[in-house]
């Protein structure tokens, strides 16, 4: 067995490492769902290509054939592919909302607000009026 | 009947989700879904009886038997813990009637009802199936349902955290499918028991050793252990206050539940113990986690944050009584998931009765509150006091046995971490009790009152059941001891 032998895991390892990456490295959210999206897939791809074995066919009984592949892992990837689909409209969902609370959807643009507010709420905590918060337009005036 | 409870107990509020969304009527639909959980209530308590009585029950979904088909198993561990979230569900959705209706736009109303059902169905159907791909498919439900809870609160950031927790919550669900999928390639089977009887044979292949890595990570990120918990403080601090009290006391037990029933009844806590360095990674991120939360708890100015931290604390100690690997520690785990869903359902619901009245759960909108609000003040107090470890409440029994489990183990220096530890959640009690007995009141209206008895009485049935199981330990250290003996006997380690 050499080492391309098992081709298919190296697509695996591969496409989920790169998804796993996107979703740590990159700063827009709708980035970080695509690689959400690759890192799911690649365990799609995983599953699926753990029923195959060479020379099977689908478990549909025949005289012709002896080997059957697995089923089952399809249909459970049938279930995760459901999930993943709920998943990634629902953080989709959720990006346009932010966009239109937060006017971006870059992560530091979005901790920078956040950051601020949070600074507000603190003065405003020690007894300080919102109108004295640092606000960007408080300094201008 | 009585045999279908089983799939009953999941399938009631699973039904009940659509129908919130047919009802469009607000005041309708939050009465529907108290009736749907008050169902589920019944249902988990003949459960619990039946469970009792017969020691194990076995259902086989569609009449297939068990390898093939799926099975539900309801034993002693997920019986009490059936009881436990069904019965928070239901509490919490009385006081959710008029909270709700402060928090939420109308049209929200039945979003917000449906995606508490589906969150309620998620979490108990991870704690009724025998079946391994079932809990990821059910961990799913429970966790895109809390997506939604969580991004309906009224604040942005409510937003961002929903978002985070979704990338974060996905990522590990996807690492327990890995976990699950090279289980499944070593054995060719799926259900827990049959994986129990399989996994030995194949036990040193690094196969199994990655799916174990994979699976354990998987749900540490779902039950938020240091330092995977960074999703929960903002999550629980911009969510509805009531969906907040939900989840607290449920969403992260459950997932400790998954976690104590992988490592006993699937893996064997001997090959845990023996093979993989689990103990000693659990007991340092317990520990650090106890600590650090702890002191994040101590600084933040909102209040649910605080509680938020807190709950990042005292998983730390469910972990660690987890990781002591006796059974006596394993039952200081058990009581300390019932004892804690009941301190941070009743916090967070009286913290949902200031935000009722006051509009906010920032610290200092707290000052002087307490003789305007003599009723919540109080629960608070008493939560606090729980929290601490305070003796006649529940906190105290748990820690009692957690620290009785140390000694037993001669783990002295964890002991003692742990004594100091309680003394930090002295602090952040105090800070509370400061603003709130001692600080001049910020405004004096007459509306801020206690809110209305429908969210005080569920806020004091909780307290009340604080002390109640403080002092009358029979139900609570009975069940645990039993199902701790029971894992310990399963896993095949003598104890």
């Amino acid at each position: 067995m050499n080492i391309l032998g098992l081709y298919n895991y190296w697509i695996v390892v591969v496409l989920m490492m790169i998804g796993f990456y996107i979703v740590i490295a990159h700063e827009n959210l709708i980035k970080k769902l695509v690689g959400l999206s690759i890192f799911q897939t690649s365990v799609f791809f995983f599953y699926i290509s753990m029923g195959k074995i060479t020379g099977a066919t689908a478990p549909i009984l025949d005289e012709k054939w002896q080997l059957y592949s697995n089923p089952l892992p399809h249909v459970l990837i049938l279930t995760a592919i459901v999930v993943g689909i709920a998943t990634t409209a629902l953080g989709l969902a959720l990006v346009v909302r932010i966009q239109e609370a937060y006017g971006s959807i870059e992560e530091y643009e979005i901790q920078a607000q956040d950051t601020q507010d949070q600074m507000e709420s603190h003065l405003e905590a020690y007894g300080f009026r919102k109108k004295h918060a640092l606000s960007p337009s408080n300094i201008d005036q | 009947m009585i045999e279908h409870l089983p799939i009953l107990q999941v399938i009631v509020p699973l039904l009940g989700a659509p129908f919130c969304l047919l009802v469009r009527v607000p005041r309708l639909v939050s009465r529907f879904a108290l009736l749907v959980s008050t169902l589920t209530l019944l249902i988990s308590c003949s459960l619990l009886q039946q469970v009792l009585k017969h020691q194990v029950i076995i259902y086989e979904l569609g009449g297939w038997a068990a390898p093939w088909g799926i099975e539900y198993r309801i034993d002693y561990l997920n019986g009490y813990l059936l009881l436990l979230v069904s019965a928070m569900g239901a509490i919490v959705l009385v006081a959710a009637q008029s909270s709700i209706r402060r928090e939420l736009p109308h049209n929200r109303h039945m979003v917000f009802y449906t995606s508490y059902l589906l969150c309620l169905t998620g979490l108990l159907g991870i704690l009724a199936t025998g079946d391994a791909f079932n809990v990821f498919v059910f961990l799913e439900i429970s966790s895109l349902s809390s997506y939604t809870l969580i991004a309906l609160g009224n604040d942005r950031r409510a937003l961002t955290a929903s978002y985070q927790y979704l990338i974060m919550g996905t990522i590990g669900a996807t690492f327990i499918i890995i976990g699950v999928g090279l289980m499944y390639m070593m054995t060719g089977t799926l259900n827990m028991y049959d994986l129990a009887e399989r996994l030995p044979q194949v036990h040193h292949s690094k196969t199994v050793l990655s799916a174990i890595g994979f699976f354990i990570v998987g749900v540490c990120l779902k039950l938020a252990l240091f330092p995977l918990h960074l999703w929960l403080p903002n999550a629980y601090a911009f969510a509805p206050s009531v969906a907040t009290a939900f989840l607290a006391a449920t969403s992260t037990k459950v997932a400790v539940y998954v976690l104590i029933r992988f490592i006993f009844s699937v893996v064997g806590a001997e090959f845990v113990a023996t093979v993989l360095p689990l103990q000693d990674i659990f007991v340092v991120l317990g520990i650090s986690g106890i600590f650090a939360a702890s002191v994040a708890a101590i600084y933040q100015l909102n209040i649910k944050r605080l509680f938020a931290y807190s709950s990042v604390a005292q998983i730390g100690y469910m972990i660690l009584g987890l990781a002591i690997g006796t059974p006596l520690g394993l039952t200081a785990t058990l009581l300390h998931l019932f004892n804690h869903a009941l301190m941070k359902a009743a916090l967070f619901l009286a913290i949902g009765g200031v935000f009722y009245r006051v509009g906010s759960a920032q610290l200092s909108h707290f000052a002087g509150l307490g003789k305007q609000m003599p009723w919540t003040m109080a629960a608070i107090v008493a939560g606090g006091l729980s929290l601490i470890g305070v003796p006649l409440t529940v906190g105290f029994v748990s820690k009692w046995y957690l620290i009785l489990a140390l000694l037993d183990k001669g783990w002295w220096p964890v002991t003692v971490l742990v004594l100091i530890s309680s003394l930090l959640a002295v602090i952040y009690v105090w800070r509370i009790v400061e603003w709130v007995y001692f600080a001049p009141p910020r405004i004096i209206l007459d509306e801020i009152k206690d809110p209305p008895l429908g969210q005080l009485v569920p806020i004091w049935l909780l307290v009340f059941a604080n002390f109640y199981f403080g002092i009358d330990t029979s139900l609570t250290v009975g069940i645990s001891e039993l199902a701790a003996q029971t894992l310990f006997v399963i896993s095949g380690v003598s104890p």
